[in-house]
């Protein structure tokens, strides 16, 4: 199926502010299940200069540089995807006492390689209190995509959705420990539980679905870019993507942006801010099928 | 010479510099010939020599304890370490074999990946290594290369050959702390070291300076060294560097990213910046792209290398060489890449990620190290999380065999270092200490070039892990002594051929300008402080406290301006000067060493002094020794410094500080309610009761106090006299880049110059002397904003 998308953000600034350097990541990819019809990134101002790169990590990004101060500045973007996402299938993952052998075997560090995606990353360090969590869910003999479905509803269970309790500084220890949190905390804490297993875990941003289908309730976090999980269950079944705010797979209605290790790699904005006063931000999606 | 090696007791199992199989090795006999010729007397006189020099230039260390850090004298053990010329060329192949063959690794790691593919690397130790870059991955460096500069670290082991302990590719220190080495062992040991066929280093260093020239593209002028700045333990060598070789020091935050060029902000307006030496660790170097916590970076500098924007060296992502656990698998992979192997082996490492290396290093523990594999640190720095012979340090750790299991994949086993010893002296004694060199290979036109000579490290004790100088180790130059006199190569010698051309100056980085601005101007104000406190002290003394009203009305004047009068060195002055200090040692490749070592005893009497002088006449003498002291600094700034801008810059500074300190003086002492004396108070601190006298045979009175302090042209203490020299230095630094249209700078310079000559005494009231300093202000923010913002 296909959706158009919009999305707007925009910052506005107390005093001037040289925003200079700014790093977008707001195109959705493009992946097996997932297309892009067309596509328009903008800025207003418009940059007085722009250049578009793929990232490491195969993400869309666009790089803009804004020469004079800003009082205020947006960004859009405006799309329409192809959405054809597999559907449910069996359970050839191995079991997860398997795991370390099966990434072992992987000789690469291209940017699919699991080994990535285990380890420390710059928003996620190992928390030996969420691999005690982790540690509790899951069995040796439990194959390995049971065993992050289970860590998934866990984590969905673990916490309240709450968009006051965090903002994007709170680090993954404190969003546990609050037990309340919104997607990107409730993402980088089911990371570090699933690399404390020895599963290779990265993070997604992306949009979802803001008007359900009838009869069916609304998304959590579909008014905001939202952010889920993906994890590798082994070389037969690769990766997969899983929501633990919503505790479901990702499908049809997940559309996704970016991937990396955690949410420093896939940060929709990215800018060198130099400014004296504060700012205020303003965020609105739109994901409606066509 | 026997009473000299008396206590020379190399401990077995370890080989030894001077004997080799109980014999003094020959290229040995000359020096120890010489120092058993030398009384201790003499001995001493020629170490303090060399101290002296050391003293003289600058050369310090950083001592860190806890947060705090502090400059310490340089460590310098005397006595060289010796090596034959036919030796070291054994070495000198090792070490560009290594070089060239860490240039494939790292072309590998950012581009195709094959060596992880085939087997040669495991993925995980890149992947997992915070020093491989993902951003970095398929750039193509412009130079063409990853690698341009390199240091290594050696050793000599038990066997006799020389093996690598550790590999530096990030941002290598030492070469220009191993020049200071070579400056005072060379006045230690003048004669011997004239007499002796010493490798000079100064080739090397041309041949550097060459390539690094030769890297940039036509339309750029600049090369710079990236610094992230003076609290960085290696900052006195990046400025040492900067000035010998003659290149700009520069920061992250003075450079900026724009359509597809590095530019510098300069005084006259940014610059493209071409080649970049970085001083940097990597992740630092971006904000936006590295790590998002780096205060010290430049935003889009990935995105520079990526658009071919500026070479540098070495190329982002360069430490991912430096790990300890890549010395496992470079072996092979150089067997794997050449068909030869290593000429020069570095210490047997195994990486404890790999099953059968684990069960190897498990039962070897009594002869191991173990440690984390990602760490670039040496083998003999143990840390809290590293054990040797099966032992932690911290006896809290578990046992190392459960660690090994649990941790195995970041771990790694090196063999536990036998290093050789060298002679250290040691209460008049040559004694046996441990030592590693470290080695400088650099990459130029014609491939790599390895210094003749190096950088050793020396232990304090017999054990070789005190060689740290954070453990009260020493350093030691490096003798590369051939059977051929050594080539005189002076720094400008390969020039000579070429036809001869005068260079302009690069443009000033705004950032020195303004420090130097600043110096000026707190330079001048610490001065204005110390005559204000002589004639203060010079009335308390003559009169008492409590005889004059001028001595209530001058304290008052006091307070006004941060200097309490209860104190004979107020903490005002300790702070100006301090900021002097500061100002000074983020420029410190733009002045001389004189000037530098004059300012930093300038602030140290003041320290001295503040301590103990009295108020009254003990304090007014103390001001004029002060005075003596701050009239040597800029004595050897003004006489010696070149006219360059950041010279312009110094003087605006100190003129414009100069006047407003004046106008200041004149308000208060030639108000009309101020009491009998305050004339003389106001000739006293501007100097001028002499000229006064001459000028005017005449009592003094408001009309000809203001005239020689504020109108008179000639008196190079009055207000118009400096008013014509901020606007001369200005419109130089203008003329330097033809500028047309008048700046608002000089419009203010102009007005304030041309209001000034057209003014009589009696319009100079108050009101309008205040006016001049609002004025004054007006222009240094006019010369900020025009020239440093």
């Amino acid at each position: 199926m296909q959706f158009d998308i919009r999305l707007r953000i925009a910052y506005d600034y107390d005093t001037p502010a040289a925003v200079h350097r700014t790093l977008l990541r707001l195109q959705p990819r493009i992946c097996p299940g997932q297309n892009l019809v067309f596509s328009n990134v903008t800025a207003t101002p418009a940059a007085s200069s722009r250049a578009e790169r793929i990232d490491f990590f195969g993400n869309k990004l666009s790089e803009l540089v804004h020469e004079r101060r800003l009082e205020r500045v947006e960004f859009t973007f405006e799309g329409r995807v192809q959405r054809d996402a597999k559907g449910g299938r069996l359970d050839l993952s191995c079991p997860l006492a398997g795991m370390a052998a099966e990434v072992g075997a992987v000789q690469s560090i291209a940017n699919w390689s699991p080994h990535h995606f285990l380890g420390k990353s710059p928003r996620i360090a190992l928390e030996p209190d969420i691999a005690a969590f982790a540690r509790e869910l899951v069995t040796a003999d439990m194959s390995v995509l049971a065993a992050v479905k289970t860590v998934s509803q866990a984590v969905h269970q673990h916490f309240s959705f709450d968009p006051s309790a965090t903002d994007v500084s709170t680090t993954t220890l404190d969003a546990f420990h609050a037990k309340r949190g919104v997607c990107q905390d409730l993402s980088h804490v089911m990371i570090s539980a699933l690399r404390s297993l020895g599963i290779p875990a990265g993070y997604v941003s992306g949009f979802l679905r803001t008007d359900p289908p009838p009869g069916q309730p609304r998304l959590e976090g579909a008014d905001a870019m939202h952010a889920w999980v993906r994890a590798w269950c082994g070389a037969e079944t690769g990766w997969i993507e899983i929501d633990p705010t919503n505790d479901t797979l990702a499908a049809n209605d997940h559309i996704s942006v970016a991937i990396g290790r955690d949410y420093s790699d896939v940060a929709p904005v990215k800018g060198a801010l130099k400014s004296e006063g504060g700012h205020q931000t303003a965020h609105q999606v739109d994901v409606i099928p066509v | 010479m026997k009473a000299l090696l008396n206590h020379y007791a190399p401990p077995s199992g370890v080989a030894d510099e001077l004997f080799e199989d109980g014999a003094l090795r020959p290229v040995w006999s000359p020096l120890v010939r010489h120092l058993a010729t030398q009384s201790s007397d003499q001995l001493a006189a020629r170490f303090a020599r060399g101290d002296q020099y050391l003293h003289d230039a600058g050369v310090y260390y950083r001592q860190f304890t806890g947060p705090e850090s502090a400059e310490r004298d340089w460590p310098l053990s005397h006595v060289p370490v010796i090596i034959s010329g036919d030796e070291w060329q054994g070495v000198a192949d090792g070490i560009i074999q290594r070089a060239e063959l860490l240039e494939q690794v790292a072309a590998d790691l950012y581009g195709a990946g094959t060596m992880v593919r085939d087997g040669l690397l495991p993925a995980e130790l890149v992947a997992r290594n915070p020093e491989w870059l993902r951003p970095l991955v398929g750039v193509q460096p412009r130079s063409g290369h990853f690698l341009h500069f390199l240091a290594f670290e050696i050793g000599r082991s038990p066997d006799g050959g020389w093996f690598v302990l550790g590999d530096r590719t990030q941002a290598p220190s030492g070469a220009g702390f191993a020049i200071e080495n070579r400056m005072a062992t060379s006045r230690v040991f003048s004669e011997l070291f004239a007499n002796s066929n010493v490798e000079r280093l100064g080739g090397f260093f041309n041949r550097f300076r060459s390539a690094l020239n030769g890297l940039r593209q036509e339309s750029e002028g600049r090369v710079g060294i990236l610094t992230p700045g003076q609290h960085t333990d290696t900052y006195f060598e990046h400025a040492y560097i900067a000035r010998h070789l003659g290149f700009d020091l520069l920061e992250g935050g003075d450079l900026k990213v724009e359509n597809g060029t590095l530019t510098v902000r300069t005084i006259h307006g940014r610059e493209p910046v071409g080649v970049l030496w970085r001083r940097l660790d990597s992740r630092f170097a971006d904000p936006l792209e590295l790590d998002e916590t780096s205060a010290l970076g430049t935003p889009g500098m990935v995105s520079a290398l990526q658009s071919g924007a500026v070479a540098m060296v070495n190329c982002l992502g360069s430490g991912v060489l430096e790990s300890r656990a890549l010395m496992a698998f470079l072996p092979r992979i150089c067997e794997q890449l050449t068909g030869a192997q290593l000429k020069l082996p570095n210490i047997a490492t195994w990486w404890c990620g790999q099953e059968k290396e684990r069960a190897f290093v498990l039962d070897n523990l009594d002869r191991m190290m173990i440690g984390p594999a990602m760490s670039s640190q040496l083998p003999f720095e143990l840390g809290a999380t590293t054990a040797l012979g099966g032992k932690f340090r911290d006896t809290a750790q578990r046992p190392v065999a459960e660690w090994l299991a649990a941790e195995g994949g970041k771990l790694v086993g090196q063999e536990a270092v036998s290093l050789s010893t060298t002679p250290a002296m040691i209460d008049g004694k040559l004694v046996p200490r441990p030592m590693v060199v470290r080695v400088f290979a650099a990459r130029t036109e014609k491939g790599w070039t390895v210094m003749p000579g190096g950088y050793a490290r020396i232990g304090k004790t017999t054990d070789p892990t005190a060689l740290a100088m954070q453990k009260g180790g020493t350093v030691a130059d490096v003798w590369i002594v051939t059977d051929q006199p050594g080539k005189q190569a002076a720094l400008t010698d390969h020039q000579a051929k070429k036809p001869f051309m005068r260079r302009l100056p690069s443009q000033l980085p705004a950032r020195a300008a303004d420090n130097l601005f600043w110096l000026g101007r707190y330079v001048e104000r610490a001065e204005a402080s110390m005559r204000l406190l002589r004639a203060y002290n010079r009335r308390l003394a003559t009169h008492g406290p409590d005889a004059l009203p001028l001595v209530e009305y001058f304290a008052e004047h006091l307070t006004q301006f941060g200097l309490s009068p209860d104190r004979a060195v107020p903490d005002g002055i300790l702070d100006m000067l301090g900021a002097s200090v500061a100002c000074a040692s983020e420029i410190r490749d733009q002045f001389s060493t004189d000037g530098w070592n004059a300012l930093n005893d300038l602030r140290r009497a003041s320290a001295d002094i503040s301590t103990r002088a009295q108020l009254g006449d003990d304090a007014m003498h103390a001001m004029s020794v002060l005075l003596r002291k701050t009239a040597g600094f800029s004595g050897l700034v003004h006489e010696n410094m070149f006219r360059f801008s950041g010279w312009r810059f110094l003087t605006m500074g100190r003129a414009l500080e100069r006047a407003d300190q004046i106008a200041a003086t004149l308000i208060r002492f030639t108000a009309p309610d101020a009491p009998t004396g305050s004339l003389d108070v106001a000739l006293e601190i501007g100097e001028s009761t002499l000229a006064h006298r001459r000028r005017y045979s005449v009592e003094s009175s408001r009309n000809t106090v203001v005239d020689l302090l504020a109108l008179d042209d000639d008196n190079p203490r009055s207000i118009l006299f400096q008013a014509h020299k901020l606007h001369d230095e200005e419109r130089r630094l203008a003329n330097a880049v033809q500028r047309v249209a008048m700046s608002d700078v000089e419009r203010l310079m102009l007005k304030l110059q041309t209001d000034l000559a057209i003014s009589s005494p009696q319009e100079m009231t108050g009101e309008r002397l205040a006016g001049v300093r609002g004025e004054l202000a007006g222009i240094s923010d006019a010369i900020t904003a025009y020239y440093l913002g």
